[in-house]
């Protein structure tokens, strides 16, 4: 709250000051006003940059709401030190580029099949996206009941055809990659949506220029295609990683973290850590995992939009 | 002839493909939801015996002194509420800081990209509600949920009113339109259709959420719909007829919004492809 007010007060302070310099004309009233940015900007700084910034110091304390203690960098030595909380950051890493490259590789594939003049492809395209409308739960319920290892469906018929399906979501080893198959399903089809509108966008006259030089399909595909496609893949990359590094939901509707805590990521950390009532530990936590979004992320998309303007 | 060839066949193939990958699993959430507890104990892919959908849907709505109803009203509050904030403070932030260049505009860009990037901090953010007593309330949700999900709308209003002509301002200004009077009443209907994307994506989102309703609005008194379905596997492992059942209910909306506007929602989704 002092933070939006503070702001708003530099703000007005700004424009108060500088309108006496050409005081000769008086300048006309925008019709663009500053104050537009000021409903959203008390949302926006009070429930999400105070919350952010604050962080930085809850991170440093024993916290429990009621009483905060600072103990400096205990936090942070504890997270890296615990091989639950250790597993925790790793298992993040491995989840967020799993998925975003299973997305991109798959959604790529999809995109361009679903471009190409097949029957149905309306349908397709329909029933590729609708799994990333359904709620995130609804969709870890239903896997987890169909990958249970004994009853489950995908293993009985699994089990029809001779082969003996694994524990997918009770086997340590496989658990958190279970879990990043889901997430694969669930998300395939936005990554499809976005390349189909890059495929969209290519103008049909390169492709025609390449069947009068002699052009195969492939060689359409690996010089017209892919590299005009490259502001898709900048967002399927982007979209994904970011959504992977801070993934809960679906892990937690699934696994919640285990078998013990095999399959934990850093946001099931947090939650964990916040309900277990160790406020400090979990917002370290936090803290954690907006360094590691900010140091893949920033320089990820810097990289990925300067390739993009040498070309 | 290799186009028909792949025309016909690869159709067909990826159809089928699509069918048992993605048709499947939902038709199962069907059929469970259909069976009596007993028979929807084996977990098995079948068709009912014996269909009691709608008993179990009633079952489900009456559970707990009708706490899934209660959740669908909370919901469709939260939704309406988030969802109309974000879209006339989206829209007003979105408007200026495409039509006027100042040296504010750098960090509210910087800002905007921020907040579509960076994790929330859960724990303050707790701190802060309780501090302005929203903690477990949904006004507090719904502030949480216009706060994250201001980014996403900005981004969308500010490229969409690139494309409205300056000249309109000059004229509703020249004809005496003060800044309120030419933003809501000239400019605003103008965005009908980037409105329309925006509200169907964020209800869908807002709807969807489990996570922050999950920290920020905790316990059965105003549980949201994702919630309810989590409380049903902690309470009744044994009843999948009756977890599906709720599965079912809460999946329709998602379903009703796609049906009747997949063309706004797929150009919301995917507007960042094109331009990057």
């Amino acid at each position: 709250m002092t933070t939006a007010t503070a702001t708003g007060r530099t703000a007005t302070g700004r424009t108060a000051t500088s309108p006496p310099k050409p005081a000769k004309r008086k300048p006309m009233k925008s019709p663009y006003p500053s104050w537009f940015f000021i409903p959203a900007g008390v949302f926006y700084v009070v429930l999400f940059l105070v919350p952010t910034v604050a962080s930085f110091y809850f991170s440093l304390t024993r916290w429990t709401l009621f009483d905060v203690e600072f103990i400096g960098f205990d936090n942070f030595i504890r997270f890296f030190q615990e091989p639950q909380l250790v597993t925790g950051f790793i298992n993040t890493f491995i989840y967020a580029f799993l998925t975003s490259g299973a997305k991109v590789v798959l959604g790529l594939l999809f995109g361009v099949l679903l471009s190409s003049q097949i029957i149905g492809r309306g349908f397709l395209r329909a029933t590729i996206f609708f799994p990333v409308l359904v709620s995130t739960i609804g969709v870890g319920i239903l896997f987890k009941v169909l990958m249970d290892p004994f009853d489950g469906p995908i293993n009985e018929t699994l089990a029809a055809i001779g082969i003996q399906g694994p524990g997918w979501l009770t086997d340590p080893s496989i658990a958190l990659l279970s879990v990043a198959l889901v997430d694969i399903w669930k998300g395939v089809g936005l990554a499809t949506l976005i390349y189909i509108a890059g495929m969209v966008a290519i103008p049909q006259e390169y492709y025609e220029a390449a069947k009068v030089d002699g052009a195969g399909a492939w060689n359409n595909f690996r010089h017209i295609t892919l590299p005009l496609l490259r502001p898709a893949t900048v967002t399927v990359v982007l979209l994904s990683l970011i959504g992977g590094l801070r993934s809960f939901d679906l892990i937690w509707a699934m696994t919640g973290g285990g078998p013990g805590f095999t399959s934990d990521v850093l946001a099931s950390v947090i939650y964990k850590q916040y309900q277990a009532g160790f406020f400090g530990l979990s917002t370290a936590g936090n803290v954690v995992l907006f360094l590691v979004v900010a140091a893949i992320i920033f320089p990820l998309s810097w990289w990925l939009n300067r390739k993009e303007a040498d070309q | 002839m290799r186009n028909v060839a792949w025309k016909w066949g690869g159709g067909s193939v990826a159809i089928l493909v699509a069918i048992v990958i993605f048709i499947v699993p939902f038709t199962f959430i069907v059929f469970t939801a259909g069976k009596t507890q007993a028979e929807a104990s084996f977990l098995e892919f079948t068709w009912p015996t014996e269909w009691v959908l709608f008993e179990n849907i009633a079952t489900v709505l009456q559970n707990r002194d009708w706490l899934l109803v209660r959740a669908f009203v909370n919901s469709t509050l939260l939704t309406v509420g988030a969802v109309s904030i974000m879209v006339v403070l989206g829209a007003m932030v979105g408007y200026v800081l495409q039509r006027r260049k100042s040296r504010w505009n750098p960090v509210v860009n910087t800002l905007v990209l921020a907040g579509l990037i960076i994790p929330p901090a859960v724990v303050p953010t707790i701190w802060v509600l309780q501090g302005l007593g929203l903690f477990k309330t949904l006004v507090g949700l719904i502030a949480v949920h216009v706060a994250f999900g201001l980014s996403f709308c900005i981004l969308l209003f500010r490229a969409f009113v690139a494309t409205i002509p300056r000249e309109l301002d000059e004229a509703a200004v020249i004809d005496g339109a003060g800044p309120v009077k030419l933003f809501f009443r000239v400019i605003f209907p103008l965005l009908r259709s980037v409105i329309v994307t925006v509200i169907v994506v964020q209800a869908v989102f807002v709807f969807s959420d489990f996570t922050y309703a999950l920290y920020f609005l905790p316990g059965d008194a105003n549980a949201t719909v994702q919630l309810t379905t989590f409380n049903y596997i902690s309470q009744s492992a044994s009843a999948f007829n009756l977890l599906f059942a709720d599965v079912l209910l809460i999946t329709i909306p998602p379903l009703i919004m796609y049906i009747f506007f997949q063309r706004q929602i797929v150009a919301g989704m995917t507007s960042g492809a094109v331009k990057g």
